[in-house]
């Protein structure tokens, strides 16, 4: 059992990336995740692990550290809330595009613009459709507890590193701000010079040695047919990550007539409606997708044939919705229920709209 | 052809070699375009490297401009950088490799107008790293548009009467700004458009990755360079224009040479 403490998520994000050997943070403050870089200046890691944590002037300013050191073969994050993921947008496209492994947390807040800083999921397309130029993914991990904020910080890097490809930790302000009891790993060490040029030493920046080629971190391809041959590898690893990276948690969907399906802290809320819903004889399931791409599409098409509807609960106009309606393809009915600008639906309110939907 | 020959081969015997290219250049024809400042860069910056040793440590940072394409040349690792933002990437790499040289190569577009803020706040923190900005006054990649560096009354693609204050401001001397910043070690403008100033070009190149190994603040090197694509003009006329109107208000030399400043000096008080 590794050290059980009560944290807040946006403090157990900065505690995982330094235990998991992460070697540095790049960032710009903004509410609600400010506490993110905050504690890991509190903390110094520099000092213990040696993780380089660095204020730069801008979210751009971040995600091109980001690149330069995820270039570098380093195991580098960068966080963030909805207007600063914006500004990173070209960069992630970047990335993405240069294929660098790098975590990216999004802790979520209302928009459009300015808008608020109450929790929101309104940037649910925008991560799992990309989010800047070109065909990419991001895969993105939905926590729904300061224990999964930990946890996909480590699970992160580690599909970072599989496909050479951005993770996002998508979060709301509820979770980063939530105070929940979470078990953290022990300590482990940074990865060695040695071990980064057996990881990574065919394509990292780590200094050209005579007798190997020169390493280049470049999206640049001017030649139409490689630019091609280089969208579809990205393509193949999208697909080899629907095959093999799919999570999702199903609660009491064995009997149900009806599915919720809601992610991050929306995913909690409905927990709760599912049991009232029960309670009242209504036969009500959840299921909660923890990789919003890949998007846990057979699950939902598998109990699409069962069900006599979904209902998508999430915190913006209604986006993952439309996921589900692909993924159910006019076989059952799919409705949506959501709040907008900061409101945070209580687990009555969903019965309700499941009600008056169904 | 055959007399060409014999008399070319009878001077380049190994015992009249003046010079040879340096080996970290490769022999790849350069897409730069006859007359223009870049190919000239790339080979001082090929030579540093070679004479001090440090292939092994450097990793260079490409620009969005013209040089994009500058890793395909000088033989050691490479980032290519998104628009403005080498100094942001250069940053990253060195954060995490400090006993590595790192060093970006800019644009007057790429540093002066789109990544400003990154050029200014790397500078400020003085980041251990090596910048040089090459001073074209013109955006040459996207087919000469004006630059923030482009000169009053100066017609570009976008200023096709003359670049107009009252419609676009002022030519922007960052080199002076960046001079003022605590973080700057040293911040020189070169040029080279004679044997004489390529010289300079070279030592004032070497001094800044010197000065990188000592890790006292940020190593500027501008270059007043000329893109006769972008200006219409011979490779010879643009020598010449550059040196009767860059030069008077770009004007060469050492702005700063004293390491970054004493923290001690800002300092507050009491806490
Ligand atoms: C975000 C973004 N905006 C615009 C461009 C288009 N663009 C490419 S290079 C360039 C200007 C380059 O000029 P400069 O930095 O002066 O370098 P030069 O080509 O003259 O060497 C522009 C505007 C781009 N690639 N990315």
């Amino acid at each position: 059992m590794g050290e059980l403490r009560l944290m807040k998520g946006n403090e157990v994000i900065a505690e995982a990336a330094i235990r998991c050997g992460c070697d540095g943070y790049f960032g710009y403050p903004i509410t609600p995740q400010s506490e993110v870089m905050e504690t890991l200046m509190t903390l110094r890691p520099w000092e213990s692990t040696g993780m380089v944590v660095l204020q730069a002037e801008s979210e751009i300013a971040s995600i091109h550290m980001v690149y330069g050191a995820a270039g570098a073969g380093k195991r580098v994050m960068t966080s963030s809330s909805s207007p600063g993921i914006s500004l990173m947008a070209e960069g992630i496209s970047y990335i993405a595009g240069a294929e660098l492994p790098c975590v990216i947390v999004n802790v979520q807040r209302g928009g459009p613009g300015l808008g608020t800083i109450q929790p929101s999921q309104a940037d649910y397309n925008q991560a799992t459709k990309g989010g800047g130029h070109g065909d990419y993914s991001l895969l993105v991990l939905a926590p729904a507890s300061v224990q999964e904020m930990h946890d996909f910080v480590i699970l992160g890097f580690e599909l970072a590193f599989k496909f050479r490809n951005p993770v996002m930790i998508l979060a709301d302000g509820v979770i980063g701000q939530l105070m929940e009891k979470v078990e953290l790993i022990d300590q482990r060490p940074r990865w060695t010079n040695e071990q980064i040029l057996e990881i990574s030493g065919e394509w990292a920046t780590l200094g050209k040695p005579s007798g190997r080629k020169k390493n280049i971190i470049t999206s640049l391809e001017l030649d139409s047919y490689m630019m091609e041959k280089n969208n579809l590898r990205l393509q193949s690893k999208y697909s080899q990550m629907k095959a093999e990276e799919v999570r999702y948690e199903a609660i009491a969907c064995e009997d149900a007539d009806y599915i919720l399906v809601a992610f991050g802290s929306a995913a909690r809320i409905c927990q709760k409606t599912v049991q009232i819903a029960r309670k009242k004889g209504v036969k009500v399931g959840l299921i909660r997708p923890i990789t919003l791409f890949p998007f846990p599409e057979k699950i939902i098409a598998e109990y699409a044939t069962k069900v006599k509807g979904f209902l998508s609960v999430e915190f913006n106009a209604g986006q993952m919705v439309n996921d589900i309606r692909l993924a159910v393809n006019g076989k059952t009915r799919v409705e949506y229920f959501g709040r907008m600008g900061g409101i945070v639906p209580t687990p009555d309110e969903v019965e309700t709209a499941l009600e008056q939907r169904f | 052809m055959s007399v060409l020959t014999d008399r070319i081969n009878e001077i380049i015997k190994p015992e009249n070699l003046v010079y040879a290219k340096s080996p970290l250049l490769n022999d790849d024809l350069m897409h730069y375009c006859p007359g223009c400042s870049h190919g000239v860069v790339h080979r001082l910056i090929a030579e540093v490297i070679e004479e001090m040793g440090i292939q092994e440590q450097t990793i260079g940072v490409s620009p969005v401009g013209c040089a994009v394409f500058a890793y395909n040349y000088i033989d050691i690792d490479w980032q290519e950088a998104a628009h403005g933002r080498a100094p942001a990437v250069a940053t990253g790499i060195k954060r995490v490799m400090p006993e590595k040289y790192v060093f970006s190569y800019q644009g007057d577009g790429d540093l002066a107008a789109i990544g400003t803020a990154e050029t200014f706040h790397a500078v400020n923190r003085g980041e251990n790293i090596v910048m040089i900005f090459i001073n074209n006054a013109i955006y040459g990649m996207t087919g000469g548009q004006m630059a923030p560096t482009t000169l009053v009354g100066q017609i570009t693609s976008t200023t096709p009467h003359g670049r107009d204050v009252d419609l676009n401001g002022y030519p922007l001397r960052i080199t002076e700004l960046l001079a003022q910043l605590p973080g700057a070690a040293y911040v020189t403008r070169q040029s080279v458009q004679t044997p004489g100033a390529v010289r300079k070009t070279k030592k004032a190149i070497r001094k800044a990755f010197e000065i990188q190994a000592k890790k006292i603040g940020t190593a500027f090197v501008e270059v007043v360079s000329t893109c006769s694509s972008g200006w219409k003009l011979s490779p010879v006329d643009s020598n010449k224009w550059m040196e009767e109107n860059m030069f008077p208000q770009y004007p060469l030399g050492d702005l700063k040479d004293t390491g970054r400043a004493d923290a001690e000096l800002y300092r507050i008080k009491a806490k």
